[in-house]
C-alpha cells in the first residue's frame, strides 16, 4: 500500500508539474489529494498482480499513410497566435545561462 | 422543432436557413444573459453559413442532411479562426489554426454554428461550476447547475437557442449534463467519431457525441459525425453507423439487464423509481428484462480518477506559454513555464494535473495508475461476461437531479461522485446514452442510461427510441 501524502509530496509534485503554490493552496489540496487518495485504496487493496494493464479500450497497433507531401498547417497563421514570435520561429526568453 | 424538422424544411424550401437562425439568435439574445449556454455566440459567420445553406437551396444544389440546422459547439472543438477556450484563461483568445474534422463534416452537412458553449475549464468537472468565465445555469431551474462538464451544450438544447448540440464525454460529460437538463445525450463507441481537432483531456477515454431533444435527432447526429477519420489513429475504420432506419425496430426479444452495482448504495430513491418504470416500459415493448452484474465497475470511479488525471497531466503539459494562449513573462523560460501556468489554470485543473502527476511519479506509479489499469481490464471482462447474457444494459444516469450550487464545490470527492454510473462506459470505450425519463420528487428530469457492447449503437437506439415513446 502506498503511504500517506504529505504536504512535501505536494509541494514536489507541483514543482514537478510547474505549478507555484501559495501556502494555504498546498495545505488544502493536500487534504484534497488525500481524500481521493483514501478513495483508490479500494482498488490498492485488490489482489490483481497477475491481471493484464489495459492502456486503451481496443487493441491498437501502428497505423501508417503512404508518406506523400500533404498540406500541414499555415505557419504564418500559427505564429500569428504565438505570445511572442520573430522572423518565423517562436520568440522566448533566455533559457541557458544567465537571462539578460 | 428538431433538426430532422428543420432539415426538411429548409431541404423542401419551405422555410429559409437564415430566417430559422433569426428565430435562433432571438432565444439566445432573450434568456442567454441569464443561462450562460455559450462562451462565444458566432452572429456573422453564422448568418454567412444559413445564407450560404439558402442559395445551395435556391440553386437546386444538395445542401446537406442538416440544412439550415443551428448547432452549438462545446468550446474545446477546434474552429479556424474562432475563439476555442476551453473555458481556462491559458486559452482566452486563441484562434486555431484548423477545423475539427467533426465541425469540418457538420459544416459540409449543411449545419449552422451558432456559438461556442461553456464547459468546465478543460472539461473536467461535473457542474460547469470550474468554467473561468462564470457558470452556466440550468434552463430547467436557474438556482441549479446543468451539469457537466458539456453544461452549455445540454443548456443551449434545453433552452431552445440550438435543436442539436455537441460535447465531449471522459467520465459522463455528455450524459450526466443530458439528464440534468431533461435531453438526450450520446456517448459512442470509443473511436467511432474523431477526436481530430478536438482539445484532448483524457485521450484514452474522450469522445465526442450529440445533445439534443430526440432519439431521432441523435441518430442523424451521430450518422454525420460518425466514421473514419485517417487524422485520428484511434478512428475505427468503419463507416459511419445507419441509425435513423432501425428507429422503429422496437425491443421484441432483446435481453436487457439492469446494472445492479449501478442501481443501489448512492443513488436517490427516486431516480431507482424511474428505472424501475423504464424496465417495466421495455418489458411492456417486449425485452426480457433482467438483472445483471458487473462487479468491477464499483471500482471504477477509483480507477478513472488515477488514469484521466494521469492522462490529462501530461496532455496539459503543453501549455506552457510559448506557442498560443496566455504568457505570463518572466527572466527566464522556466519561469514563464511556472508564471503561465499558475496564472492560467484554475484550482480544479491543477488538482488533477497534481493527482496525475503523482499518480505516475516513481515510486507510486504502480500502486496508483499501474493498479487502475488492470481495474480497467476487469471492467471489460466483466462487461463482455455480461453482454453474454445481454444485448443490452441499463442504469441511472445520475445519481441525483440537477444540484444546487455550491452544494459540491467544497468537497472534490463528493462532485466525483455524479460521475459513478457513466465513468464505466469511457473505461471499457463501449457506447452509452442518457434518455430523459420522467422528473424527480424535485420535479427535475431524471434520464436512463442505456449501455451497449462495443459498436453497439443500433440496439441501444432502439431501446432508447421505445424509452422516448414511453417515458411519463
Amino acid at each position: 500500500m502506498a503511504p500517506h501524502l504529505t504536504r512535501d509530496d505536494v509541494a514536489a509534485v507541483a514543482k514537478l508539474a510547474r505549478l507555484e503554490l501559495t501556502d494555504d493552496e498546498l495545505d488544502a489540496y493536500t487534504d484534497q489529494l488525500a481524500s481521493i487518495l483514501e478513495h483508490a485504496q479500494d482498488i490498492e487493496a485488490l489482489d490483481i498482480d497477475d491481471v493484464e494493464p489495459t492502456s486503451h479500450p481496443f487493441e491498437l497497433v501502428n497505423v501508417l499513410r503512404p508518406d506523400e507531401i500533404r498540406p500541414g498547417v499555415d505557419r504564418d497563421e500559427v505564429l500569428a497566435q504565438a505570445p511572442d514570435a520573430d522572423e518565423g520561429r517562436f520568440r522566448v526568453p533566455a533559457f541557458l545561462g544567465e537571462p539578460e | 422543432m428538431t433538426a430532422l424538422d428543420i432539415a426538411a424544411a429548409v431541404r423542401a424550401g419551405q422555410r429559409s436557413a437564415r430566417e430559422v437562425l433569426d428565430e435562433h439568435l432571438a432565444r439566445v439574445e432573450a434568456r442567454d444573459g441569464d443561462i450562460h449556454a455559450f462562451n462565444l455566440v458566432t452572429t456573422e459567420e453564422a448568418m454567412a453559413a444559413a445564407e450560404e445553406v439558402d442559395r445551395k437551396v435556391a440553386a437546386g444544389d444538395d445542401p446537406g442532411p442538416l440544412a439550415g440546422v443551428p448547432i452549438a459547439l462545446k468550446d474545446n472543438m477546434c474552429t479556424r479562426g474562432i475563439p476555442t477556450t476551453c473555458s481556462s484563461k491559458i486559452l482566452d483568445g486563441w484562434r486555431p489554426p484548423y477545423d475539427a474534422t467533426v465541425v469540418q463534416r457538420l459544416a459540409a452537412a449543411g449545419a449552422v454554428v451558432v456559438g461556442k458553449t461553456n464547459l468546465d475549464e478543460f472539461a473536467m468537472g461535473s457542474s460547469t461550476e470550474n468554467s473561468a468565465f462564470g457558470p452556466t445555469r440550468n434552463p430547467l431551474d436557474l438556482e441549479r447547475v446543468p451539469g457537466g462538464s458539456s453544461g452549455g451544450s445540454a443548456a443551449a438544447v434545453a433552452a431552445g437557442f440550438a435543436p442539436l448540440a455537441f460535447g465531449s464525454d471522459t467520465g459522463g460529460s455528455i450524459r450526466q449534463p443530458a439528464a440534468l437538463c431533461g435531453v438526450v445525450g450520446v456517448k459512442p463507441t470509443y473511436g467511432r467519431v474523431s477526436r481530430y481537432g478536438l482539445v484532448a483531456f483524457a485521450s484514452s477515454l474522450d469522445q465526442i457525441g450529440p445533445f439534443t431533444t430526440t432519439v431521432a435527432d441523435a441518430a442523424l447526429a451521430l450518422e454525420v459525425i460518425g466514421g473514419h477519420d485517417p487524422r485520428d489513429t484511434t478512428s475505427i475504420p468503419q463507416p459511419a453507423p445507419s441509425l435513423l432506419d432501425v428507429l422503429d425496430r422496437g425491443v421484441e426479444g432483446l435481453r436487457v439487464g439492469i446494472v445492479g452495482e449501478l442501481a443501489g448504495e448512492g443513488i436517490d430513491a427516486d431516480v431507482l423509481d424511474r428505472l424501475g418504470e423504464a424496465a417495466v416500459a421495455l418489458e411492456k415493448a417486449g425485452a426480457v428484462v433482467g438483472e445483471a452484474s458487473v462487479p468491477a465497475a464499483v471500482y471504477g470511479l477509483s480507477a478513472y480518477y488515477l488514469i484521466a488525471p494521469a492522462e490529462a497531466s501530461s496532455n496539459l503539459a503543453r501549455y506552457d506559454g510559448i506557442r498560443y494562449g496566455l504568457r505570463v513573462d518572466g527572466p527566464t523560460t522556466g519561469d514563464v513555464y511556472d508564471r503561465t501556468r499558475t496564472a492560467g489554470f484554475g484550482d480544479e485543473v491543477k488538482r488533477r494535473i497534481m493527482l496525475g502527476t503523482y499518480a505516475l511519479s516513481a515510486g507510486y506509479y504502480d500502486a496508483y495508475y499501474g493498479k487502475a489499469l488492470k481495474v480497467r481490464t476487469l471492467i471489460l471482462r466483466d462487461f463482455a461476461t455480461a453482454y453474454e447474457q445481454f444485448d443490452l444494459l441499463l442504469s441511472p444516469t445520475s445519481p441525483c437531479e440537477a444540484f444546487r450550487f455550491g452544494d459540491k464545490t467544497a468537497d472534490p470527492l463528493a462532485m466525483y461522485l455524479n460521475d459513478v454510473c457513466t465513468i464505466p462506459s469511457n473505461l471499457s470505450g463501449q457506447p452509452a446514452m442518457s434518455v430523459p425519463f420522467g422528473t424527480g420528487d424535485e420535479g427535475l428530469p431524471v434520464g436512463i442510461q442505456v449501455l451497449a457492447p462495443t459498436l453497439g449503437e443500433p440496439t441501444m437506439f432502439r431501446a432508447a427510441a421505445v424509452l422516448e415513446a414511453a417515458a411519463p
